[in-house]
């Protein structure tokens, strides 16, 4: 097994039932594992609700933890379909020229330093850097803000030993407080600012409308996308050979951010409150127990996948769901992708190769099942193009 | 070359010529509203999705499975219905209309 496999722990549930099943906190949840069994229900809001208690759609369940909204994640149609014309725009800014210039830059510089560096740790020292200077494009605020997210380490929302840490979890939302004070008294150009003037049915957002919009942002383009830049790095440091193709054929980048996309999924599943007794792939589920959509498993299914289980940078037909499906489909996405797009094009046009020295996998436990996501740790040297 | 026209929901008429590539490449290179091509092309986030015009559908063709299956789920589903990032533009397309779904 390569270092930087990522096995599919699901396959046999999901071929032989369709199905998993795990306890979270007393409150079960039925895990979705077909592709076409995950899209159904990702589209079929009325029977699997998003708009439940705050937090019960998370696995692990946040409900002790949280009593914010996030939104537009944990709102139904058709209201959310309000929401999400809101803030559909302004996530979309990463197709601008400048947003690409700008990232383009600090991904270059991040390279750059990693390049100079005898060995770099790339959780901490790279992934985490990048995803929090990349974070000030997308919320529009002056790029020394990612030092104090950075500061807060790969472990805000939860602490190595304690998945649902509360305290942890307090630091975001107790900053996101401030900086909603610090907006309405000294309105800007940025996401909180622009969210404070906004309307929905004709009436301005609420501070705790806003406040659940941010904390979304946050969490949602955290560890996901430390995960993806990552597993990245450990994809290539083994396949030098796919490296050079970006560099034969960068037109493959689009397809290529998809298939690693696919073969990673980041975020491994999300879940749904049963509104009614339904029905899933001959499997009964009660009203108000919980489903989850599982990504990941639904990325590796072989009705749909040829070899899913190898990465195919080139793949042309690619039906993933590492970005969700229907209506609640990943809001940061476009923002990911291009953070994606220009590492690989970055990493193609500077680094010859990458050896791995050192690592420590992020193994998560879902009952039965036990998925590998990305690395607590990974020490590698980077070498430059001559 | 292969004229392609879109009609947006705006109901605006924009005809686009090109030899090679996707439908939803030349659309988006063109900003037609409504065609988004956010996966850029892998048939994964079903934002090209267009009504081939009736009369045209011959010559555009079937969807194959894969796409149907993600069509299936659209609200706004017809026989006539196809994601654009599937279709290869060739000379067979010429003077095809696509109608882009809400």
């Amino acid at each position: 097994m390569k270092k930087s496999a990522l096995p599919d722990p699901f396959e046999q549930a999901r071929v032989e039932k369709g199905y998993g099943e795990i306890n979270d906190q007393n409150d079960p949840v039925t895990m979705i594992l077909r592709l076409k069994d995950v899209r159904k229900c990702a589209h079929n809001w009325k029977s699997f609700q998003s708009g439940a208690k705050p937090g019960r759609i998370v696995v692990p369940s946040e409900v002790n933890i949280r009593d914010t909204r996030q939104i537009p994640f944990e709102v139904d149609p058709p209201q959310h379909g309000e929401y999400r014309a809101l803030v559909e725009a302004w996530f979309k800014r990463p197709l601008e020229d400048e947003y690409q210039e700008q990232l383009t830059q600090q991904i270059s510089e991040i390279v750059d330093e990693a390049l100079a560096a005898d060995s770099i740790e790339i959780v901490e020292e790279f992934s985490l850097k990048l995803q929090s200077r990349a974070l000030t494009l997308l919320l529009n605020i002056q790029y020394q803000e990612s030092e104090t997210w950075i500061a807060w380490g790969t472990h805000v929302f939860r602490s190595e030993d304690d998945p649902l840490d509360g305290e942890k979890a307090s630091i975001l939302y107790d900053y996101i407080d401030e900086q909603i004070d610090r907006a309405i008294e000294n309105p800007g150009e940025d996401l909180y600012s622009v969210l404070l003037a906004s309307e929905v049915d004709g009436r301005k957002l609420t501070r705790e409308e806003v406040k659940g919009v941010m904390i979304l942002t946050f969490a949602g383009g955290r560890d996901t996308v430390i995960n993806a830049v990552t597993n990245s790095i450990a994809y290539f440091a083994e396949h030098p050979e796919s490296l050079n193709q970006l560099r034969e054929k960068p037109e493959i980048v689009g397809k290529a951010v998809e298939e690693l996309i696919r073969y990673f999924a980041p975020l491994t599943h999300m879940g749904r409150v049963v509104t009614e007794d339904a029905e899933v792939c001959e499997h009964a589920v009660k009203a108000d127990s919980r489903i989850s959509l599982c990504w990941a498993s639904a990325n590796r299914d072989a009705s749909v996948f040829e070899n899913p289980n190898e990465v195919v940078l080139d793949r042309k037909v690619n039906p993933h769901v590492a970005f969700g499906f229907s209506h609640h489909k990943c809001l940061g996405a476009t923002h990911a992708r291009q953070i994606l797009k220009t590492l690989l094009a970055v990493l193609a046009e500077k680094v010859k190769a990458i050896d791995i020295l050192d690592y420590q996998e992020n193994i998560e436990e879902w009952g039965e099942f036990q998925r590998k996501v990305g690395y607590d740790s990974i020490t590698v040297k980077f070498s430059a193009q001559e | 070359m292969a004229k392609i026209t879109f009609i947006t929901q705006d109901d605006e008429t924009i005809t686009l010529e090109a030899d090679s590539g996707s439908v939803m490449e030349l659309a988006t290179e063109n900003n037609i509203k409504g065609i988004d091509g956010d996966c850029g092309g892998v048939c994964s986030c079903a934002t090209c999705h267009v009504h081939v015009e009736p009369s045209f559908f011959d010559k555009v063709g079937e969807a194959s499975e894969i796409e149907k299956d993600m069509l299936e789920l659209d609200d706004n589903v017809t026989e006539y219905s196809r994601l654009v990032c599937q279709i290869e533009i060739s000379q067979e397309l010429d003077g095809v209309v696509l109608h882009v779904a809400k």
